[in-house]
């Protein structure tokens, strides 16, 4: 049989958030500090100790559901995740359960089921030759990491490809960076993503048997591993196989998914409400306070762009995403003259975003908004080519300064006097009789010469389309 | 003053002399320090060795020496909860009410023997041995905070704290003969108790009397940052003043006051009701309509607690390890086998059992629902009383090993106190009396008479408990003799 089949896909996202203490104790959240330095008798879970809720994470939480559109409990809860596994000081895991914090949201197109908070857990590091807890000789554990705040978030299964997914997965992370309740930064796992695959025939509306893809720390590895399971999958629909619920572990080696199934999985985790801490009631000041707290998001901003400015979908998007970017190009439309376009403008900006890098802020290169504007009012006008505009960036970039200056310095600018040019043009068409007859005839190729003449002569500062004009009415055509 | 003089003191004397200029604090720390490293009882599982600590004799308890139960962390010096997994364990922080306590003034004695993690009501389930009782030493001086009970009757500190889950200051307090407060629950902070079942766990009191329990009590009540369930007191603790119970209403459940409880712990208890009349009261029986499932309902809440809050003990990080190399497995089963005695294992096996699922609705939900009934049963009794007072302990000090094959008669002896903590309200033991044991036992001992009141009504619980105290006169000077 050979039905056409549709992925189905919903993400699970941890999220560390960027709070300035951990999710329950006053330890300063830990980058890469020397192995447990940042702990305390709290997150090492000695014996009579106590959890207590940190404001921020609540405050962090609070402005994600308000950026997310959703509902927030008027009490939420903290349970006990019980499990014994060297990571975890405490053998359970503070998290939200059955009332978490936010439901029934959206970001984008996709749903969001819910989001809760909880703690992550330290860093195992297993010395041994597969890297995995049962078969390494010795194991030792770095708690700097057990008790970061983290924000576990849920979709709906709304998502149809890979493709979509990763998209998806960036509008979040630029929405969480602009929020500033996270790094989100996949590579060092403070965005974490595991996916739930499934496939049915096109136009069903059950969802198949579903998967669980874990350990695809990137954006590449998501969409791989998603794409792998889509596959595989697919391949045991078509061939009357069925799909087995499991838990499947990316390999970013060799790209394949292996089974996680073993013993240790098999949990009952004995969830109860935690009887250390009070329920998580957001009072009206701390909701107002999320609120206002909440800047111009990233889908919010592109759709403005469009607007507002007309700008296309992808630069939209680009500046949109790169607020920093997009700050800049805001204020080089405050600086420009009236009849140099927003769209024109953002152009330059993505030059400008070419040559000193999509992660550097542009607010603080030698370029300012005004000079970018000024020279985007010099091409426009034509007062010099876009080809001699490109090395004024260049220069500004390198050394900033004045952009008439360096026009004038570096003897770029447009031909002014008309008659200068037809005279140059003459003389291109008499020592290029060949190529002109040839331009005569409808040869429009036969154009290189006699432009490349002219190109000399003025060194560089004619502008082309005003040379082909010159040519074309000087040969009557 | 003879050192026998100086332990006759209650607290709140001593500190009066030491005010007036009358007492050093280094005399009586040394009488107390002697006393204490002579302990015979076992109520000891560490007693400091250095000089008087220098003291303050303006400060609240003006240099009194305390004795701590094993429980509560105190940095530097072995917290082991009664619990070989635990043994020579020094924490790095003291627990926030014996800081409290510390600067209030009143410098570190001794650690108290306990039963393991606070799970007992004999002091039998101690690693470190079963604590005796002054009054008898054949017998038992209840649970789980034994030691606390037995080191202040037989004079061996001042006063004590202890932590009471259903009943672990109050029934040792009525079968050693002195004072046991157990205060609303969030009073005082649990920061730094070792965990049994948190949300019944509340630290409280024993003292010679009721002025000492006001005393101590509030050294260590008060909103800690380092606990989120705690409140502290709306008020601050006074010293009770009150000589008689006029106009106070008195309510006697008949659930816990009846069937169960020993003919000689009745007696005692009737001829305190009549002094309370004879104070003024009016005495009246009442009911709790679920107080009878209460044990039930603690008897799986607890251990659910408790099963989640010992998983921390898996020789990765402190306390003992077991680790003959067969792996993390063997390390955890290894470790949790050797380190935990018989009780302990019992209950984190129901209270994994009650939590699991399939049946967390079914035990663990359902307990759930009798706590919010009790609490109800309280609500609406004290909508007509003042007070509910029954016997604290259904029975007097028992004979060690009697009860040690029988968890379910040992369960029993919390029947009348865990009401009060799964609705976490305040209440106290004072001693009323003695009886004969049943048996045809002819040794006098203690009896206990429980005074329950609504959350937060510790000063006026206080004041009924002085005034009836007062009228009682109890001699509880044969303890320390015999010691
Ligand atoms: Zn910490």
């Amino acid at each position: 049989m050979n039905v056409e089949l549709e992925p189905v896909i919903g993400l699970e996202i941890h999220v560390q958030l960027k709070t300035r203490t951990k999710m329950f104790c006053s330890c300063a959240l830990s980058f890469g500090e020397e192995p447990n330095t940042r702990t305390c008798p709290i997150c090492l879970g000695l014996p009579g100790t106590l959890p207590v809720t940190n404001a921020q994470a609540v405050h962090f939480g609070l402005m994600m559901a308000m950026a997310f559109d959703c509902e927030i409990a008027p009490k939420s809860i903290f349970h006990r995740k019980n499990y014994f596994y060297p990571d975890l000081a405490k053998g359970y895991q503070i998290s939200q359960y059955d009332i978490p914090l936010c439901s029934n949201g959206r970001l984008g197109d996709v749903r969001i089921h819910r989001i809760h908070l909880e703690e992550d857990a330290a860093k195992l590091v297993h010395e041994g030759a597969s890297g995995r807890i049962h078969d390494s000789d010795s194991s030792v554990v770095d708690y700097n990491r057990g008790g970061t705040p983290l924000a576990e978030m849920v979709t709906e299964p709304d998502l149809r490809s890979a493709e979509q997914a990763r998209d998806w997965l960036n509008l979040l992370r630029v929405t969480l960076r602009q929020l500033g309740v996270s790094d989100v930064n996949m590579e060092e796992g403070s965005l974490r993503c595991d996916a739930n695959v499934s496939v049915r025939p096109r136009g069903s509306s059950e969802l198949g048997t579903k998967t669980e893809l874990k350990n695809m720390n990137s954006f590449r590895f998501v969409m791989q591993g998603i794409n792998a399971e889509i596959a595989r999958q697919t391949a045991l629909v078509q061939a009357g196989e069925p799909v087995v619920q499991e838990t499947l572990h990316f390999d970013p080696v060799t790209g394949r998914l292996s089974s996680l199934r073993s013993k240790e999985e098999a949990h009952d985790y004995r969830y109860f409400p935690e009887p250390d801490l009070v329920p998580v009631a957001p009072t009206e000041a701390m909701l107002e306070r999320a609120r206002t707290a909440i800047p111009e998001l990233p889908a919010a901003r592109e759709e403005r762009y469009g607007r507002d400015f007309s700008l296309g979908g992808d630069t939209a998007r680009l500046l949109a995403y790169e607020p920093q970017f997009g700050d800049y190009f805001e204020a080089t439309t405050q600086e420009a003259t009236a009849g140099v376009s927003p769209a024109v403008l953002a152009n330059w900006v993505t030059e400008l975003r070419t040559r000193i890098g999509a992660s550097s802020d542009p607010a603080e290169s030698k370029v300012t908004p005004d000079a970018l504007a000024v020279l985007a009012a010099l091409v426009t006008e034509r007062r010099i080519n876009a080809s001699a505009g490109r090395q004024v960036l260049d220069t500004l970039v390198a050394e900033g300064g004045d952009v008439a200056a360096i026009v004038e310095r570096e003897g770029l600018a447009a031909m002014d006097s008309d008659e200068e040019l037809a005279g140059i043009v003459k003389a291109a068409l008499e020592a290029n009789a060949d190529a002109a007859a040839k331009v005569r005839d409808g040869n429009a190729k036969a154009m290189g010469p006699i432009v490349g003449y002219v190109m000399r002569e003025t060194k560089g500062r004619a502008d082309g389309g005003e040379v082909g004009r010159l040519v074309r009415e000087q040969l009557g055509i | 003053m003879t050192a026998t003089e100086l332990v006759g003191l209650t607290a709140a004397e001593a500190i009066g002399r030491i005010r007036a200029g009358e007492l050093e604090p280094a005399e009586l720390w040394s009488a107390y320090q002697q006393r204490a490293q002579a302990d015979d009882l076992n109520a000891y599982t560490w007693v400091a060795d250095a000089d008087a600590p220098a003291a303050d004799p303006a400060a609240p308890l003006a240099g009194v020496p305390v004795a701590v139960k094993d429980l509560f962390c105190t940095e530097g010096i072995p917290s082991q909860a009664g619990s070989r997994i635990l043994e020579n364990y020094c924490p790095p922080y003291t627990a926030t009410a014996i800081q409290n306590i510390y600067d209030a003034g009143a410098p570190l004695l001794a650690k108290t023997n306990q039963d393991e993690f606070a799970m007992g009501s004999s002091n039998e389930n101690s690693a470190y041995g079963p604590v005796l009782n002054p009054w008898d030493r054949a017998r038992v001086p209840g649970g789980s905070s034994g030691g606390s009970a037995a080191a202040v009757a037989a004079g061996l500190a001042p006063w004590a704290t202890g932590t009471d889950t259903g009943g672990s200051i109050r029934q040792p307090a009525a079968l050693c003969g002195i004072v046991g407060f157990k205060p609303t629950y969030g009073a005082i902070s649990r920061y730094g108790m070792i965990a049994f079942a948190s949300s019944l766990d509340q630290a409280g009191t024993f003292t010679r009397d009721v002025t000492d329990a006001a005393l101590l009590l509030e050294a260590m009540v008060g909103k800690d940052p380092y606990d989120s369930t705690c409140l502290g007191l709306p008020e601050p603790v006074q010293p009770p003043t009150a000589t008689d119970l006029r106009g106070v209403r008195l309510g006697v459940p008949e659930e816990l006051s009846g069937e169960g409880i020993e003919p000689g712990v009745l007696a005692a208890f009737e001829r305190t009701l009549d002094i309370a009349r004879d104070l003024g009261a009016t005495v009246e029986s009442t009911h709790l309509p679920h107080a009878a499932h209460g044990l039930s309902a603690y008897y799986l809440i607890a251990p659910a607690e408790c099963s989640s809050n010992l998983a921390r003990f898996d020789g990765v990080r402190y306390g003992m390890r077991v680790d003959d190399g067969g792996g993390l497995l063997d390390m955890y089963t290894g470790t949790r086998a050797a380190g935990f005695g018989d009780e302990v294992k019992r209950r984190i096996m129901l209270g994994t059992y009650a939590l699991s699922s399939g049946y967390y609705d079914a035990y663990y939900g359902r307990a759930q629902k009798v706590r919010t009934k009790i609490s109800e049963d309280f609500e609406s009794a004290f909508s007509a009383f003042d007070f509910l007072v029954t016997p604290t302990s259904p029975g007097v000090a028992f004979e060690l090993g009697a009860k040690s094959d029988d968890p379910l008669a040992m369960y029993f002896n919390d029947f009348c106190t865990v009401p009060m903590s799964l609705a976490g309200i305040p209440a106290l033991s004072i001693p009323n009396g003695t009886a004969q044991a049943p048996g045809g036992s002819s040794t006098e001992l203690p009896t206990g008479f429980q005074i329950a009141g609504p959350a937060f009504s510790e000063n006026k619980l206080l004041n009924a408990a002085y005034a009836l105290e007062t009228a009682l006169a109890f001699d509880s000077s044969p303890a320390r003799e015999a010691s």
